[in-house]
């Protein structure tokens, strides 16, 4: 028996890429199961689509960059990109919208960059805001939850929504989104964003049903399904607790900052916390090692910069939601905080390089 | 000989003129030769010039030159035809006047004397073009005074034209100025395409009215593909062809290395070096 001497770290913990992709995707459960109670089948099978897309897509990219296919394709990193792109799709949005996003983040903000480890941005948020930027009319069909609408919504009238606009018995998706009183519904956020431009204040727009009995009527349960699935990710230490805990506390203190100076005009701090693609950002895209800050400071940092972003976008900016923009913007900035925070060497004294 | 009855001296007389005839004769070779040479030289460069502005290096791919316009105006067909034939005949014009002043211009100011030329020229195209296609005019905006600015232009008037005749220099613009049209022709053909599944579209505003009937209905888009219209677009795509050329070119490398693999007779086995 021979010595092997290797050098430092001695003490592996046996994570592979594949059983932290599966961790993260099981962790996204409850929250798609929310989605799926709240808001019909549209989100399932716009993940399933966007899961077979990104099989294919980084299929072809690897045969042609001479990769191990069978190595790289089943690491789950596309799957999970799939799924959260699947996640962030209104219900309703037809097929291609899926196939083209899912694309653009395999392909091009992934496998162009070098594949996995080497993107400088999430792909499932650059391929969300490139399908945002492009298609605005197609992003923006959000439905309200199922209880609110007239048109049933069974898993056959949602697949042929999504597939061809119509249901079987030929609503059209503007139909399926008017409630039974003839107003198009959008989502809680857009409606805030909108009426608060109107002069209403936040108390008369919550009067209205998609804001339900506490915040936002069915998106306060799926926040609080990637939430638990994000304590879960924590307790399992699959991923940093800094980034979400950071990233909450910044976004609460804004809002409560805005809402302190003008309750009429501002929405709660709950209401921010509880509504959009908060938690689904905090736990699940801001902590992705690959495009986030590394250092124990840096994250702080970053989840600060993102909380403070997602506030201003949420109430100043063009766009109702800002987490995907957030998330881009806080990449981009990642490395270079991360130059800044660079942890002490054991060792050495502070300041000493 | 062909006749014996003639003088000792007119034969040497005839011998002298003969050989002054012979030298005559053999100068104008020497001369035909040169200038064949020359002629041969002459269109080794002309070649030479063609290939380096349509490929090897192209101002729009390789030196990534005036990026400015060739982003922001490519989102249809005719803007960039219009935007390629502006910045040709510019880019024409100056290497032809700074060519046939290179003599006078003193080195210390030339930059601010080319800038001048090329200002002046562009002042030129944008009032043509504010009177004969006024819609173009309008379409490309700021971008046509912004010629001014382009790298490529000044580029080819420090690097090229300043030192070589005026022939030459004009020759130099043509092609520098279609390698840019033809990027730029290229980008807005994929983007027209991606964006609003047209081609040439408002090609009447460039060519005059009977030209509406070039514009071409490719696909029907139910929504536009606003991102192949915005400028991130305009940079994907373009990333997209400097690929393309770069692939291009080391396939060519790899049929060449292939080729000159055979040649190899003795490989070199020195362990010493």
């Amino acid at each position: 028996m021979a010595f092997w001497i290797a050098s430092s770290p001695h003490n592996h913990n046996q994570t592979k890429t594949p059983n932290l992709m599966r961790l993260v995707i099981y962790a996204a459960l409850p929250g798609v199961l929310a989605q799926w109670y709240f808001f019909g089948w549209g989100n399932l099978i716009h993940i399933a689509l966007a899961m077979a897309t990104a099989l294919a897509c980084e299929f072809t990219v690897l045969s042609l960059r001479k990769k191990p296919i069978s190595h790289e394709l089943f690491d789950g990193s596309a799957l999970l990109t799939a799924l959260l792109i699947g996640i962030c799709l209104p219900a309703l949005a037809p097929w291609w919208i899926s196939v083209i996003g899912t694309m653009f983040a395999i392909v091009i903000v992934k496998q162009l960059y070098g594949g996995l480890g080497h993107n400088p941005f999430n792909p499932a948020m650059a391929g969300y805001v490139m399908l945002l930027v492009s298609f605005p009319l197609q992003m923006t069909l959000w439905q309200p939850p199922l209880s609110l609408i007239a048109v049933d919504l069974t898993f056959t009238n949602t697949l042929t929504t999504i597939l061809t606009g119509f249901t079987v018995e030929g609503y059209s998706v503007e139909q399926i989104r008017t409630s039974i009183d003839g107003i198009t519904m959008a989502t809680p956020l857009d409606m805030l964003k909108t009426n608060t431009g109107l002069g209403l204040t936040v108390l008369e727009s919550i009067e209205n049903p998609i804001f339900g009995d506490n915040f936002a009527l069915g998106w306060e349960w799926i926040n609080a399904g990637f939430l638990v699935g994000g304590l879960f990710l924590i307790f399992k230490k699959a991923i940093a607790w800094q980034t979400p805990v950071s990233f909450l506390i910044s976004l609460f203190i804004c809002s409560f900052i805005g809402y302190s100076i003008s309750p009429d005009s501002s929405a709660s701090t709950m209401f921010h916390w509880f509504s959009g693609a908060t938690m689904l950002g905090a736990f699940f895209i801001l902590t992705d090692p690959v495009t986030g800050a590394t250092s124990t400071k840096g994250r702080i940092i970053v989840g600060l910069l993102a909380g403070l972003l997602v506030y201003l976008i949420r109430t100043a900016g063009g766009y109702p939601d800002g987490v995907a923009f957030a998330i881009l913007l806080c990449n981009m900035s990642a490395p270079l905080i991360d130059q800044y925070t660079r942890p002490r060497t054991y060792g050495h004294v502070k300041g000493d390089k | 000989m062909s006749n014996n009855i003639t003088p000792q001296n007119s034969n040497e007389a005839d011998m002298a003129i003969s050989a002054a005839e012979q030298e005559i004769a053999e100068a104008a070779a020497v001369e035909a030769e040169l200038k064949a040479e020359q002629k041969v030289a002459l269109k080794a460069e002309y070649k030479e010039l063609a290939i380096q502005g349509l490929w090897k290096n192209n101002p729009g791919l390789v030196q990534l030159l005036g990026l400015c316009p060739l982003l922001a105006v490519t989102s249809t067909v005719t803007n960039a035809l219009g935007l390629g034939l502006a910045t040709l005949l510019v880019l024409i014009c100056s290497n032809v006047t700074v060519s046939a002043i290179r003599h006078w211009v003193p080195k210390e100011i030339r930059i601010p004397i080319f800038v001048l030329i090329i200002a002046a020229f562009v002042t030129c195209v944008q009032l043509l073009m504010n009177a004969y296609t006024f819609g173009i005019y309008q379409s490309l905006g700021i971008f046509l005074p912004l010629i001014v600015t382009n790298c490529a232009i000044i580029g080819r008037a420090e690097a090229y034209a300043s030192k070589n005749p005026v022939k030459q220099a004009a020759f130099d613009g043509l092609m520098m100025g279609l390698g840019f049209a033809m990027i730029l022709i290229i980008l807005g053909v994929v983007r027209e395409v991606l964006g609003q599944g047209t081609l040439f579209d408002g090609a009447n505003l460039l060519l005059g009215d009977w030209a509406s009937v070039l514009r071409i209905e490719v696909m029907q888009l139910d929504s536009q593909f606003l991102l192949a219209i915005l400028p991130p677009g305009a940079f994907i795509a373009m990333g997209f062809l400097i690929a393309l050329k770069n692939a291009i070119d080391s396939h060519i490398k790899a049929k060449k290395v292939v080729d000159k693999d055979l040649v190899i007779e003795r490989v070199r086995v020195n362990f010493d070096s």
